[in-house]
């Protein structure tokens, strides 16, 4: 127990929140809080303590909720960022149902994180750009107006730059974004390769939404001529073009000359893709690609090889005249001399491919050229404010989420982390944790969740015995519109750990897949997708097999969840 | 909870090792620490660091620390701790032990290595108070306080013990001393030091127009008076606080935020703009606050840069131009133009208004000295410079467009005696009456100085 001044409090504060009986007893619970609440004379680290351990406490109505809101307001004023930011998380927590007291809390905080955005001290600088990042998920808009606080100085350590550009790259509207592009345009020539690249990626990031401008800029970056810079550039415009279409054009006009600055295997196999999918817009694009195959003795990436073999047989089938010669000398040379074994089979693959015809090789080489929806995949639109509320003020915004997964999971093998006996302590952490946690609740090992197991492997014929041999279980309906798009759906459907056995291609009618998962007590979910665009509806058929209807039940609620989401994209 | 905290020197080298849980390694964490720290790829930070061992959770242990003149303080848990919280009571620590050892250092915390220890049992673990003055009561052992040898020292001293004129102008080192002098020494001098201390940000747009302005503000009181003594801190009356108040005439002095430490009483403040404390001994932010975008006095440096840029020769010309808008009796310390450059600039002749100031080419910039300059003065300098990598269509003659790569110019300076906001201290007034001792000195000094000065070419 820490100190928290001399009072008697601290002992039967100490008794209520150790001892169950007292919790379970709500009425003098409440009135410890209470205490607790008004207890003045505690210093900051005794304040940052209390109000961690108010997170533990559920208010019993919602009068007492805001009761205990405005006791605690005088926090959020502190000089302290430690107890302001404390208090911030437990006001999140407390309101999680009224989402405008969520927004005025955060309206408050705005100024202390600023401040500390700005602070003396480097480390509490980065803490805090990072929690500014976290609360920009949810709201977008919210420190917009405050863009120049985020830009660089020369003295600061990288690892600040690189948090100011992101957060830079995510604030960006109508409003500011010339301003902020033409700071991040200064930073692109930086000293330091590292810092450049970054400004480079956001400044591509940007383009998504505002792409003249932006094009613009990565445009004039290529007069430069330098190879770090000019490799960057260029996959971002293989990014843009795949996310993009509208950027194409641009991205055909600025390519021609690139190739000269370009000696990093990433930067090649960006530029030979674009030129490989594009190549029938950009003139040159032969007489590029056949000095790379001029050079490919000396290529020391089999990445790049494999990327220049799909190139010019996609190219060869746009413009044959100009590529017959030369794709004929690449697969001479990947079948008889190559030495790696991936880059030889993809020539004799391609080869096999061109003596079945034609019109076989362009059906499988000439897919969609980019594909915007996987856009709307990719930044999931706003998320909840509490998706986070728990995560605000620990480690998890400092490390990111991303890696504070693998960290966790690390942990997870020996323990259940450090995180977990808290979220189980909270009473109702189930409502609190939205779907994409979905992955964190299934891990609580008594929360009685369906869990299915990730790398799942079931062949096909298999698949057929299984299903052939079963009953339906459930047969449902949901409403759809439109088209489907297979590889969106598909890759929705590999995220919650359900296997693609087989699918129809896009446009067929009608249209049918069928899946198949497996939860980690070995039931196996065989299920048949059937869309009939005429009736705007899917109806799907689940097989089970073993019968349990509780995880029948979580299985379809995880379907219909990713159907229900794919569906909304689309319409 | 903190599971060990330790000091490491900048080279590495433990000087201070705690553990408090017992629940992870032993010693060799520091240098785990040291080693994470130095190999860490480029995209991640610094700040936060984990470990992952394979054997056991013992073995998980998140770093987590702050660097302070030239020192690592590092405190690791096994928690999913608050990140303010820890680096907040890290800072405090650092402070802590500047204030019993003098100025923080490597020297000082390896001489003081039993007060160090003694400190970090009362108070960490779980945090008990990290209150100078509390403290006091628990700290037995005294400082060792280093007195280094410089000619400066000397002339102060004084022939047979008088009191110098220099001794009493100059305060330069009697900051640096612990705050708890020893028990035996009854000449203890009374002092406070009262510094308002502002750092800028200036951001000017190639055509000369302001792009953004911030100034962060803090009033700093080290005291050495016995705590308990109450003092007044009178402000400039025409401090008003938020974009709508009005106080006084002409323009007054605005700022958009101030934060008070807890321990100052405002009941004075709204009338009269004073701060009425009881300080402890030791270091303490009184007030802290911020400005941004609406600079009531001119901006302390413009400069006005020319470029003539050759692309078929290569030659590269750089005329700068600065002025200080300072008012003619301030001046501007330490002032360094800092100024990137297209790669492969190869030579550099220069032509600088005066002799006193410095410049040369490193680390892919320009880098321009002037020690001192004058309140209304006006500085150039030309450079020269060759960049025979960077292409271009040749043939064209000189361009007054800069070549990508060159700039934003960057400032760095101190301003002595100048505050940008324009706050400053009217009175420091002690209400303690010292028993015999002579009256405590008081040290009020006011200073500015750049954070980030950057303007766009």
């Amino acid at each position: 127990m820490p100190y928290l001044g001399s009072e008697d409090v601290v002992k039967e504060l100490k008794k209520a929140l150790c001892n169950p009986h007292i919790q379970a007893d709500r009425l003098r619970y409440r009135s410890v809080i209470q205490r607790v609440i008004r207890m003045s004379k505690l210093d900051q680290w005794g304040q940052a303590e209390v109000l961690n351990f108010l997170l533990r406490y559920q208010p019993r109505s919602e009068e007492e909720l805001f009761d205990i809101l405005n006791l605690l307001d005088s926090f959020l004023k502190s000089s302290s960022p430690g107890v302001v930011m404390g208090a911030t998380k437990l006001f999140l927590i407390l309101a999680k149902k009224f989402p405008h007291v969520q927004t005025d809390v955060l309206m408050q905080v705005k100024g202390p994180l600023l401040a500390a955005c700005s602070s003396e001290s480097r480390e509490l600088c980065f803490a805090a750009l990072c929690h500014v990042r976290q609360i920009l998920h949810s709201l977008p808009g919210h420190f917009s107006s405050h863009y120049k606080k985020f830009f660089c100085s020369y003295s600061e350590p990288h690892y600040i730059k690189l948090q100011k550009v992101e957060v830079l790259c995510e604030l960006v509207n109508d409003e500011n974004v010339q301003q902020v592009l033409e700071e991040l345009r200064g930073y692109c020539t930086d000293v330091s390769a590292d810092f450049a690249q970054a400004a480079i990626l956001a400044i591509g990031g940007i383009a998504r939404t505002y792409t003249d401008q932006c094009m613009q800029i990565l445009t004039e970056l290529l007069g430069l001529r330098q190879e770090h810079i000019t490799t960057v550039v260029v996959q971002t415009f293989r990014d843009l073009a795949w996310l993009c279409p509208q950027c194409t054009e641009a991205v055909c006009q600025a390519l021609p000359g690139c190739e000269e600055n370009i000696q990093d295997s990433e930067g090649k196999q960006a530029l030979i893709w674009l030129l490989g999918v594009h190549g029938k817009r950009i003139p040159n694009a032969p007489y590029v690609l056949e000095d790379f195959i001029e050079n490919v003795k000396s290529e020391t990436f089999p990445a790049v090889k494999m990327e220049l073999l799909t190139a010019v047989l996609r190219l060869f089938l746009s413009r044959p005249a100009e590529c017959q010669d030369m794709l004929g000398r690449l697969l001479h040379y990947c079948i008889e001399e190559e030495k790696d074994m991936a880059v030889r089979d993809r020539g004799l693959f391609y080869y096999r491919l061109l003596l079945a015809g034609i019109s076989e090789a362009k059906q499988i080489l000439c897919s969609p050229e980019s594909d915007p929806s996987l856009r709307l995949l990719e930044d999931q639109a706003e998320r909840p404010v509490n998706s986070w509320a728990l995560d605000f003020n620990t480690l998890v915004p400092v490390y990111g989420k991303a890696r504070w997964a693998t960290i966790a999971k690390c942990q997870g093998v020996e323990h259940h982390g450090p995180e977990l006996p808290n979220t189980a302590a909270f009473p109702t952490s189930g409502s609190l944790i939205p779907e994409e946690n979905k992955e964190r609740v299934q891990e609580l090992p008594d929360s009685g969740a369906l869990m299915l197991i990730p790398n799942h492997q079931l062949t096909a014929e298999c698949f057929e015995k299984t299903w052939l041999s079963l009953k339906v279980a459930h047969q449902q309906v949901f409403p759809w519109q439109g088209a489907v798009h297979p590889d969106t759906l598909q890759m929705a459907l590999q995220v919650v750990n359900i296997q693609t056995i087989a699918m129809s291609r896009a446009g067929t009618q009608p249209w049918k897949a069928y899946l198949s998962a497996q939860d980690d007590t070995g039931c196996l979910f065989l299920t048949e997708l059937l869309l009939e665009p005429a009736n705007l509806q899917m109806q799907i058929s689940v097989k089970q097999s073993e019968a349990r209807t509780e995880t029948l039940k979580s299985f379809i609620s995880v379907l219909e969840t990713v159907i229900g989401t794919i569906g909304d994209i689309k319409s | 909870m903190i599971s060990q905290f330790f000091i490491l020197s900048s080279k590495g080298d433990p000087l201070i090792y705690k553990d408090f849980r017992g629940d992870s390694g032993g010693r060799d964490v520091a240098e785990l620490f040291y080693r994470k720290l130095t190999g860490l790829p480029g995209d991640e930070s610094p700040v936060v660091m984990v470990t992952t061992g394979g054997r056991g959770h013992h073995d998980d242990r998140h770093f987590i620390h702050i660097r302070h003149s030239g020192l690592y303080l590092v405190a690791t848990t096994s928690e999913n701790i608050s990140p303010f919280s820890l680096l907040e009571l890290l800072s405090r620590l650092a402070t802590l032990l500047g204030d019993y050892c003098g100025s923080l250092g490597e020297a000082t915390i390896s001489r003081n290595v039993a007060l160090v220890y003694e400190l970090l049992d009362e108070v960490l673990g779980y945090v008990q108070t990290t209150s100078t003055e509390v403290l006091r009561n628990f700290i037995q052992t005294e400082a060792v306080v280093s007195k280094p040898f410089s000619l400066f020292d000397l002339s102060s001293v004084g022939l047979f013990g008088a009191e110098t004129q220099q001794s009493k102008v100059a305060p330069s080192s009697a900051a640096s001393r612990p705050v708890l002098s020893s028990r035996s020494d009854q000449s203890q001098k009374n002092e406070v030091f009262l510094d308002v201390v502002e750092r800028l940000s200036v951001l000017i747009a190639s055509n000369g127009s302001l792009l953004k302005v911030d100034v962060q503000g803090e009033i700093r009181l080290k005291s050495f008076l016995p705590s308990g003594s109450e003092m007044r801190i009178g402000l400039t009356e025409e401090f008003c606080v938020g974009k709508s108040e009005l106080r006084g005439y002409g323009p007054g002095i605005r700022v958009d935020e101030v934060s008070f430490h807890s321990s100052v009483y405002l009941d004075e403040f709204e009338s009269h703009r004073i701060l009425r404390l009881q300080p402890p001994q030791g270091e303490l932010t009184v007030m802290r606050y911020q400005l941004s975008d609406d600079l009531p006095s001119p901006l302390p440096f413009r400069l006005f840069p020319s470029v003539q840029w050759d692309r078929g020769s290569g030659r590269l010309q750089v005329y700068l131009k600065l002025r200080c808008d300072l008012p003619p009796k301030s001046q501007a310390l330490n002032v360094r133009l800092h100024l990137p450059l297209p790669r492969g600039v190869v030579s550099l002749s220069q032509e600088l208004s005066s002799p006193e100031q410095k410049a040369e080419l490193g680390e892919g910039a320009l880098h321009w000295d002037l020690p001192r300059v004058q309140g209304g003065s006006q500085l150039s300098g030309l450079f020269q410079m060759d960049v025979p990598g960077l292409p271009g269509p040749p043939g064209q003659g000189p361009s007054a467009s800069a070549p990508l790569g060159l700039g934003p110019a960057s400032l760095s300076f101190e301003l002595p005696r100048h505050t940008c906001s324009g706050l400053q201290v009217r009175f420091l007034r002690l209400a303690f009456r010292p028993c015999g001792n002579a009256n405590p000195h008081k040290w009020v000094r006011h200073l500015s100085h750049s954070d980030a000065y950057v303007i766009r070419i």
